[in-house]
């Protein structure tokens, strides 16, 4: 298919060992970089499919009234697309991004344990499978909404158990892919590759493992609880056996929580590395992003109750969560300076990665402040479960996470395929994704304040212009995201364009990106770093 | 703090300026629908207008928090545009290379840190005196079912009134048809929930199937309501009228099809109010010393227990895990006393709660119904006047 699909780069000379090919090569594959293909395709695939079921929503929502689902319909949509973008779109891609990126900046030739590495992507597809199979189970796909809450799981038809089952693969996949990095990194750095000097983007993806490593069996564990209540006679979540549905709401969320930022965190480590590139200045503070970044994963074990302010919290508890909550501003914040300080007095140009990073910055932290209004908790009881929490998230994962990897794409595409992108449909993606977000999720603000809450399939009449105002930014937002496949990721993936330099960004002087992974041609062989190269100083370039 | 000021300005001004915006886009305004008073207003911007003390003071906890994140996001992201608009290549800047400073660090640590401890102070004291439901006036259970609100008032003046709240049904089919009208679309039902002014009103929340949320955002309470658990919430309305909600935790299909109507009316309307529910009550109340025949009385029965027992003795009487059988237990078989006693004062440590609350009538049909069904043909029955002389 492409320059990166059949590497017909710089290293057919390298193949003194066989290699498998055509389906093979990818069904077998064990190469960091296949793999790292597969899982961003999957992961794009997932955008798509979880993108038409909002699609779908938004269609639902344009008048009041309901014209094309049924509510039965209408919450398996809302249900389906959670999960969907969850665990299939954003956490895969991420782990996407880590299997390219993170063996071509420690200089590593592969991550530490290469066939696990193929089954954790390989599990993905019949999880995925799966899940979105289940709309044509007897009763469709589950509709208790992505959070999975009891006792409302016991009343699912059979499609809940595909869907539980689906979630412990996933679960599996990532804790597999969460081991595999936690040990390509600890052990795999080239000399001189120290921790202090490792890319931020690996450093976020250390500490994102850990949490990986952390909160998934917790949901797993969770899952399994609802699926014995279903099925065994267990009483976990069952008020009528002496069960408490509360509970799994406390697991769910201990889970919940740090899950946010474990797909915000390795975004945080895309736009560090993006930033100080095009500003063609240093990162302010180093040390400091990294242990604002431990501070945060440390906190998400502490907050999770801020789900569930109004499921009747003591006093004390409410008032633990609240503060607790609000100290994450405090890390959070740290990023969000240290990002402008590197900025400030840089000599920046704005290529397409610079805009989605700029673009992450100003609308992440948006979604940044939102957060802090909605974790006061008597503003929390007026907004909870409203549509003001789902503006909120989606400013913090659109915004946040998915317009961090498109910078990432934009920013390393070049590395994977050898081949630029165009500049002009970078920049129409870019303003048109940023201006149909703002347009779909702004409104909700104003809804959520107004007491329109969510997974609603019909409303109130006073909400329908600020509904009909999102879907059309919805629209618009799906089109452009079908416009980046087309226009930008199918003609890279087919080689058709300019040749990608070795450095597409640095300047003849060398200023601009800096790191191992610009030290290899573009698209990157095959193979890189078979033998541990030898480092400068500051562990970004290969001396001889 | 002029918290009315600002309301005010929110729903005058920015109301205008985001309808003349949308109109200018072509967005069709709804031109058929008016703001409901005490429920949504056409393109409300804000929360809704405070009618209680809690609801002012998260309103104003908004307001504050609005304005703080405002100023800091306005003053963080001038720096930022400044810095992107000046030290650009295309405008000719040159890279600085300073980096790493532990002052700066700790600085921007440590004022944040200061700020985000002022806001939870600031909204400590409401948290407080929104958990505090003690020394209730009236005390009223709401209970969710799928998909309806039951209201029983506890305590306080209109104690024993009870009764269930649902959808306006020819609401409900404007829906399926597609074809909405009115101001309260999806707000009106049968029987608002009716409570007195200016007097605390203690919401206990339960549910019989799964959670379902109590809202009403005028009056600033949300409450989950949990099945098998009670959890509670309160209010204190400084003004009459009619105040909408909607149940906000998804509940199944019929989610958004089970709303909430609060009517405070003033005293003495309250009053005239329960006077008239409690008489028409007794009306329909059953006169505890009627001699049913069986077959009435079974078929009574049937209801009482499809209602109230069916959850966890199962259809056919034969419960499940720690639930006991009814299907040929001895004591429904042989012993209308100790029957009568258990559902009287519940079992096992309330694993069989009381059911005291259940009228005479009901609680001898539902025994009566435990009698003559499944295996169990005894022909006996229990007339309500032995749950009388039992209560005694």
């Amino acid at each position: 298919m492409s320059a990166v699909l059949d590497h017909a780069g710089g290293h057919a000379h390298d193949h003194a060992h066989d290699h498998p090919t055509g389906w093979r090569r990818w069904v077998y594959a064990t190469n960091h970089k296949d793999i790292g293909t597969m899982y961003l395709l999957f992961a794009f695939t997932m955008l798509m499919i979880g993108g038409l079921l909002a699609m779908g929503i938004r269609a639902e929502l344009f008048k009041p009234g309901l014209q094309f689902f049924n509510p039965q319909l209408f919450n398996q949509l809302t249900t389906m697309h959670g999960l969907i973008m969850v665990f299939g779109a954003i956490m895969p891609a991420f782990v996407g991004f880590a299997n390219w990126m993170v063996p071509l900046q420690i200089g590593a030739a592969d991550m530490a344990f290469a066939r696990m590495n193929n089954l954790s992507f390989w599990l993905l597809i019949p999880a995925a499978l799966m899940l979105v199979m289940s709309f044509f189970m007897p009763g469709g796909a589950p509709s208790a909404g992505w959070t999975l809450y009891a006792p409302l799981t016991l009343q699912m038809g059979p499609s809940m158990d595909a869907g539980i089952f689906a979630l412990h693969i996933m679960g599996a996949s990532s804790i597999m892919g969460s081991i595999n990095i936690i040990v390509t990194i600890l052990n795999m750095r080239a000399p001189g590759m120290t921790l202090m000097k490792m890319p931020l983007f690996c450093w976020t993806w250390l500490i994102t493992a850990y949490l990986l490593i952390a909160v998934m069996p917790v949901l797993a564990g969770a899952i399994t609880m609802t699926l014995t209540d279903r099925h065994f006679g267990t009483s976990f979540f069952n008020p009528a056996g002496g069960g408490d549905p509360v509970m799994f709401q406390h697991i769910f969320w201990f889970f919940g929580h740090p899950e946010v930022y474990i797909m915000i965190l390795p975004a945080f480590g895309i736009v560090s590395a993006i930033i100080p590139a095009f500003a063609r200045k240093p990162l302010f503070g180093y040390a400091s992003m990294v242990y604002a970044t431990a501070s945060i994963a440390i906190l998400s074990f502490i907050v999770w109750a801020h789900h569930m302010y109004t499921t009747g919290m003591p006093v004390t508890g409410q008032l633990f969560f609240m503060y607790a909550t609000m100290l994450i501003a405090v890390p959070t914040g740290v990023k969000i300076f240290n990002w402008l300080a590197t900025m400030w007095r840089g000599e920046m140009t704005f290529e397409t990665p610079m805009l989605w990073a700029v673009g992450f910055l100003f609308v992440f932290s948006m979604g940044g402040f939102t957060g802090l209004i909605l974790a006061m908790a008597p503003i929390d009881i007026q907004l909870q479960d409203t549509y003001y929490v789902v503006a909120h998230f989606h400013y913090v994962l659109v915004a946040g996470s998915l317009f961090a990897m498109f910078a990432g794409v934009y920013y390393w595409g070049p590395k994977w395929t050898g081949v630029m992108y165009e500049e002009t449909r970078g920049k129409i993606h870019f303003w048109g994704s940023l201006i149909f977000f703002n347009i779909t999720f702004f409104p909700m603000h104003f809804l959520g304040l107004a007491g329109m809450p969510r997974r609603y399939a019909d409303y109130p009449m006073q909400f329908a212009d600020f509904n009909m105002v999102a879907s059309i930014g919805g629209f618009g937002f799906g089109l452009m995201q079908v416009y980046f496949f087309f226009f930008v990721v199918l003609p890279m993936m087919q080689g058709k364009g300019k040749k990608a330099p070795q450095r597409p960004w640095n300047d003849p002087d060398g200023r601009g990106a800096e790191g191992l992974e610009w030290e290899v041609p573009s698209p990157a062989p095959w193979h890189t770093f078979e033998t541990p190269p030898k480092l400068n100083a500051a562990a970004t370039k290969v001396v001889g | 703090m002029g918290t009315e000021a600002m309301t005010t300005l929110k729903s005058s001004r920015w109301a205008r300026v985001i309808g003349g915006l949308a109109a200018l886009a072509g967005v069709p305004a709804w031109a058929a629908v008016n703001d409901l008073p005490g429920g949504p207003a056409v393109n409300q911007l804000n929360l809704h207008p405070p009618v209680s003390q809690i609801a002012e003071q998260q309103q104003w906890l908004h307001w504050v928090m609005l304005i703080i994140c405002t100023v800091i996001f306005i003053g963080v992201f001038g720096v930022m545009f400044y810095s992107i608009v000046k030290h650009r290549k295309s405008v000719g800047h040159k890279a600085a290379h300073f980096h790493e400073s532990l002052g700066v660090e700790i600085a921007w640590t440590i004022v944040p840190f200061i700020i985000v401890i002022g806001m939870g102070a600031m909204a400590t004291r409401t948290v407080v005196a929104m958990k505090d439901t003690t020394n209730a006036d009236v005390t009223i259970k709401a209970t969710g079912y799928q998909w309806k609100w039951g209201y029983d008032y506890l305590k306080g003046e209109g104690e024993g009134i009870g009764f269930l709240s649902a959808l306006d049904a020819a609401q409900r089919q404007m829906s399926d048809n597609g074809t909405p009208e009115g101001d309260d679309y999806l707000l009106k039902v049968d029987n608002p929930l009716v409570v007195p002014v200016d007097k605390k009103v203690r919401i206990i929340t339960t549910a019989n199937d799964v959670i379902h949320a109590w809202m009403v955002p005028s009056l600033g309470v949300k409450q989950d309501a949990i099945p098998g658990f009670v959890r509670d919430t309160w209010f204190r309305a400084n003004a009459t009228g009619d105040f909408y909600g909607q149940c906000v935790e998804l509940c199944g299909k019929e989610h958004a099809y089970m709303p909430i109507h609060v009517k405070v009316l003033s005293q003495a309307d309250y009053s005239a109010w329960v006077q008239g529910k409690l008489k028409e009550m007794a009306a329909l109340a059953d006169d505890p010393s009627k001699v049913w025949e069986l077959a009435e009385l079974v078929a009574r029965g049937e209801k009482v227990y499809q209602a109230n027992c069916q959850a966890c003795h199962q259809a056919n009487g034969k419960g499940a895990g720690p639930i006991k059988p009814l299907d040929g237990s001895d004591i429904v078989l042989n012993d209308p006393a100790t029957q009568i006693n258990v559902l009287l004062n519940g079992r096992n440590n309330g694993a069989m709660p009381a059911w005291k609350q259940l009228s005479d009538t009901e609680i001898a049909a539902v025994i009566t119904y435990t009698k003559n069904s499944w295996s169990n043909q005894t022909g006996k029955l229990v007339q309500p006047a032995d749950v009388v002389a039992a209560r005694k």
